[in-house]
């Protein structure tokens, strides 16, 4: 068996190598034939202050021009290595996280010379910022996947539960008038969903890929449906929720340039730094996250050694739903304070592709979700100097770039051997 | 081979049966036993059961049985059917459950019901009215929208139109339409053991061909239908190909590929309705094209009221096709194959690449071809309107109908007849058209949990009941 698996990817795994070069040069390849002769004379700005900052940190000016061919000649040159030498695992991650800065430094290079741009600078807080508030419901989205496939089950309901989570946020939040219950009962609605999953996954068997699509048209009918027939009538009462205001963090939050961007902020962030930590380090490196890989990956040896599999997976479903339902309220609480149908638009199936791109590891979704967040927030950017391109156009440029990154970079991943197939006792 | 999962506990069971006294109910519970002649039914699996187990002690047994089977009629085989348990009566009972249950949302939800339930203990009989008052209103306008309204035979004894007696139900045909392709696309991925999340993605590259083909080109009525079907079909292969092309020749996931595809597509309609120069109409700010060429319209059959085009025929054709290819053809044998067991087909000699692209392939293309009746058999024009919802809701019609044509038929007329009848309900008691949504999900749900029906009906277990083995985990 494992023989024929292996005969089975020997052929994609010998075209990897070029495949990952050849995309590297055609990265490097846009970044001088595109943004670099297509730029315009003159420096592109970087502000590293917010307007009315304590301590200024001062500009940088950087010539467009010249940098970006240096930029593209350094991504190909990266490729060509690539094609020639074998290189160590961290050596080929940070190829890859390379050619993408080199990318999109070269397209800000670009963007920020044209006429369009009328001097504007480029603010990196500020984008910053936008890319960790775009990134906050993915990566807690991603999360919940994580600690669902890690222990076999296989969770597409993230869309639902971000949903839900929203719905039952705002709704609580507005009804009762305290937004930490709106936060706690976001989070539960996010975790009862997880508990629908792991009922109707583990005792009645059903199709884990068709439970979770079917979880998500489910939420989607029910919030739409209350949402007209209750909480249109009454929208003061029921969808009229204030937000969570930002909190600084002492002495960290003064940090020039940092501190605005990582520790000046709802409590949503905080929630989610401390949930990235937890289940990255749960996972790897603790008897807990031992049991949840072991009972992913081969649940019946978990079962002879005494780890109760179904109790795990179960629990891991629930906990893995109420961080969800977190990632769902901050999309009304935390940014809008209102409720709208759909609302969660597709964050949820991101944030399935930010987990599988991460290869099922906390950091990795983490990191995949931080480039959707990141794109989100250069997109508005883009927008906000009225770069000559579509909106659209712009629009299409993360998803385009992840096909890239998939198909280029990461190609075959490998899901815990166990997921997605019900557990049953011999 | 994958086609009955419950083929091996069943042949189990039948050895057992064929030792033992005959049990009652022992005989196959698939839908096909009520047609069988009615001496063969019921006893047939017991009987051929015994052969394996061969003695000649057992021969008893058997005639014995045969015996038996004398008595168990049509009507025999319907009740096993419905003891056991059986894929359509499970349907049928995840249907009514789902009926139910929308109702309850319905009743719980209004608060004119809310109100009478808070007197309840002074006027039960006020609120049990008030709820069911809720409920019928609400469901016999949708029965009235999607499938038969009284008042039109009245009507047409009155001097009224005929045709307006058949229009729910060519409203219910024509908004399944785009459903059945949208299904068959998923069907027949899930069937080579791949999980198509982007007909919606498909569905517009086959609109956006056909828009173009019908507006911007003149050519003699019929070829021009057909040039726009065919249009459509690869505008949305080419995006189906995309993608098994990727994971043939990388690995790319399919699942992250097609969600993303269904992004990148969507922004792309947006740009070339926002774009005059590519599909907008002249002088509008609307992201709208321009309707299509008289010609190249799918024409209807009987006139305007009943609207069933021959857009309908064409996916009822294109179901028949998808049969044929997977029941008859040796190409369909090898996605059968390359789904159940990919290491076992290239074992045997098959090119999994070359299924897995072929797949995607005709899977975008019948997702093209939903694009193209849509376009061309009721809107004339691409909109975001007529883009509606047919890619995602194609995943729910292909679980439902579990991966089989007749059965993405079947779905999509149910999911066809909740979408016609639910704008009509809507307008005639403000119950909000997304119930519809919610029905269909309960649906799929408790189709998809055989063991839950059962529990709750007190259904005995059954063999090879459920949608096992349709879609398989990421490493499948």
């Amino acid at each position: 068996m494992t023989a024929i698996v292996a005969a089975v990817r020997a052929p994609i795994v010998a075209n990897r190598r070029l495949i990952a070069a050849v995309t590297f040069v055609a990265f490097g390849l846009i970044d001088i034939l595109i943004f670099g002769l297509f730029s315009h004379k003159g420096d592109a700005t970087f502000a590293f202050s917010l307007f009315g900052a304590k301590v200024t940190v001062p500009s940088l000016h950087v010539p467009a021009r010249p940098v970006t061919y240096a930029l593209g000649i350094a991504s190909v040159l990266i490729g060509v290595a690539r094609a020639t030498v074998t290189e160590s695992k961290l050596l080929k991650r940070l190829s890859i996280a390379a050619v993408l800065l080199f990318f999109v430094l070269a397209m800000l290079l670009w963007s920020d010379t044209g006429s369009w741009a009328d001097g504007i600078p480029i603010n990196v807080i500020t984008l910053m910022q936008g890319t960790l508030a775009a990134s906050i419901p993915l990566i807690l989205g991603a999360l919940a996947g994580c600690m669902g496939e890690r222990s076999g089950v296989i969770n597409i309901a993230i869309e639902g539960q971000l949903l839900l989570g929203a719905f039952t946020a705002a709704v609580v939040a507005s009804a009762v008038g305290v937004l930490w219950l709106g936060l706690l009962s976001g989070s539960l609605a996010g975790g009862l969903i997880g508990a629908m999953l792991a009922l109707f996954a583990i005792r009645f068997l059903v199709d884990q890929i068709i439970l979770g699509v079917v979880i998500n048209l489910l939420i989607s009918g029910l919030t739409g449906y209350l949402y007209d027939r209750l909480l249109v009538p009454d929208a003061n009462t029921y969808n009229n929720a204030s937000t969570f205001s930002t909190v600084k963090i002492p002495v960290l939050g003064d940090i020039p340039v940092i501190g605005p961007i990582f520790f000046d902020s709802t409590i949503f962030l905080y929630i989610t730094y401390a949930a990235i930590i937890l289940v990255q380090v749960g996972l790897f490196s603790t008897r807990w996250g031992l049991r949840v890989r072991a009972v992913g990956e081969h649940p019946s040896a978990a079962d002879t050694v005494g780890i109760n599999v179904l109790g795990i997976r179960y629990r891991n479903l629930i906990l893995g739903g109420m961080l969800a339902g977190i990632g769902g309220a901050y999309l009304t609480i935390g940014s809008v304070g209102t409720f709208s149908k759909d609302m969660s638009s597709g964050l949820g199936y991101i944030a399935l592709a930010a987990m599988i791109f991460g290869r099922w590891t906390p950091l990795g979704a983490t990191l995949a979700a931080l480039l959707f967040g990141f794109t989100t927030a250069l997109g508005s950017f883009l927008g906000s100097i009225t770069v000559p391109i579509s909106p659209f156009i712009l629009g299409m440029a993360p998803y385009v770039a992840t096909i890239i990154a998939v198909a280029g970079l990461v190609g075959r991943v490998r899901a815990p051997a166990a997921d997605g197939k019900p557990y049953l006792r011999e | 081979m994958s086609d009955d999962p419950g083929g091996v506990p069943a042949g189990s069971g039948q050895d057992q049966g064929g030792t033992e006294n005959p049990r009652p109910g022992d005989g196959p519970a698939s839908p096909a036993s009520p047609a069988d002649p009615a001496g063969s039914a019921g006893a047939g699996g017991d009987a051929a059961a015994s052969g394996p187990a061969g003695s000649a002690d057992d021969q008893g047994d058997a005639s014995a049985e045969r015996g038996l089977g004398r008595f168990r009629g049509l009507d025999r085989a319907i009740l096993d059917a419905i003891i056991h348990g059986s894929p359509t009566v499970v349907t049928i009972l995840a249907v009514i459950s789902a009926l139910v249950l929308g109702a309850l949302i319905i009743a719980f939800s209004d608060t004119a019901v809310l109100h009478a339930w808070a007197s309840f203990f002074s006027a039960p009989g006020a609120a049990i009215s008030a709820a069911w008052q809720s409920i019928a209103s609400a469901y016999s306008a949708l029965f009235e929208g999607a499938i038969f309204n009284p008042h039109t035979v009245a009507a047409a004894f009155h001097g009224g139109s005929v045709g307006a007696i058949f229009y729910p139900l060519s409203e219910t045909a024509s908004e399944a339409t785009p459903l059945v392709l949208t299904g068959l696309s998923v069907a027949l991925a899930f069937r080579a053991g791949l999980f198509n999340i982007g007909a919606a993605s498909q569905w517009i590259g086959g609109a956006i061909v056909v828009t173009y083909l019908g507006f911007a080109v003149s050519l003699p009525p019929v070829i021009h239908v057909i040039v726009c079907l065919a249009g459509g079909f690869a505008g949305g292969a080419v995006m189906g190909w995309l993608v098994g092309d990727l994971k043939a020749r990388t690995g790319a996931h399919e699942v992250i590929v097609t969600i993303m595809l269904n992004y990148i597509m969507y922004d792309l309609l947006s740009y070339v309705l926002d774009t005059p120069k590519a599909l907008q109409l002249p002088h509008q700010a609307n992201l709208i094209s321009p309707n299509i060429a008289a010609d190249a319209q799918l024409p209807h059959v009987g006139g305007p009221p009943p609207q069933v085009g021959v857009g309908f025929l064409v996916a009822l054709a294109a179901a028949a096709g998808m049969w044929w290819l997977l029941e008859r053809s040796t190409t369909g044998f090898e996605f059968r194959t390359v789904g159940a067991n990919p290491s076992a087909a290239r074992t045997a000699g098959m090119s999994v690449q070359k299924t897995w692209i072929l797949a995607m392939l005709l899977a975008g293309g019948l997702a093209g071809l939903s694009g193209a009746v849509t376009i061309q058999g009721s809107f004339y024009s691409l909109n975001f309107q007529s883009y509606g919802t047919y890619g995602i809701d194609g995943i729910t019609v292909a679980l439902l109908g579990r991966a089989r044509p007749a059965g993405v038929v079947l779905a999509a007329l149910l999911f066809g007849a909740l979408n016609a009848g639910g704008p009509v309900m809507e307008a005639a008691t403000s119950v909000p058209i997304d119930i519809a949504e919610v029905i269909e999900g309960l649906i799929v749900l408790f189709v998809a949990a055989p063991p839950l029906i059962r529990a709750v009906f007190r259904l005995r277990e059954a063999r090879g009941s459920g949608m096992e083995a349709i879609a398989k985990g990421w490493n499948g």
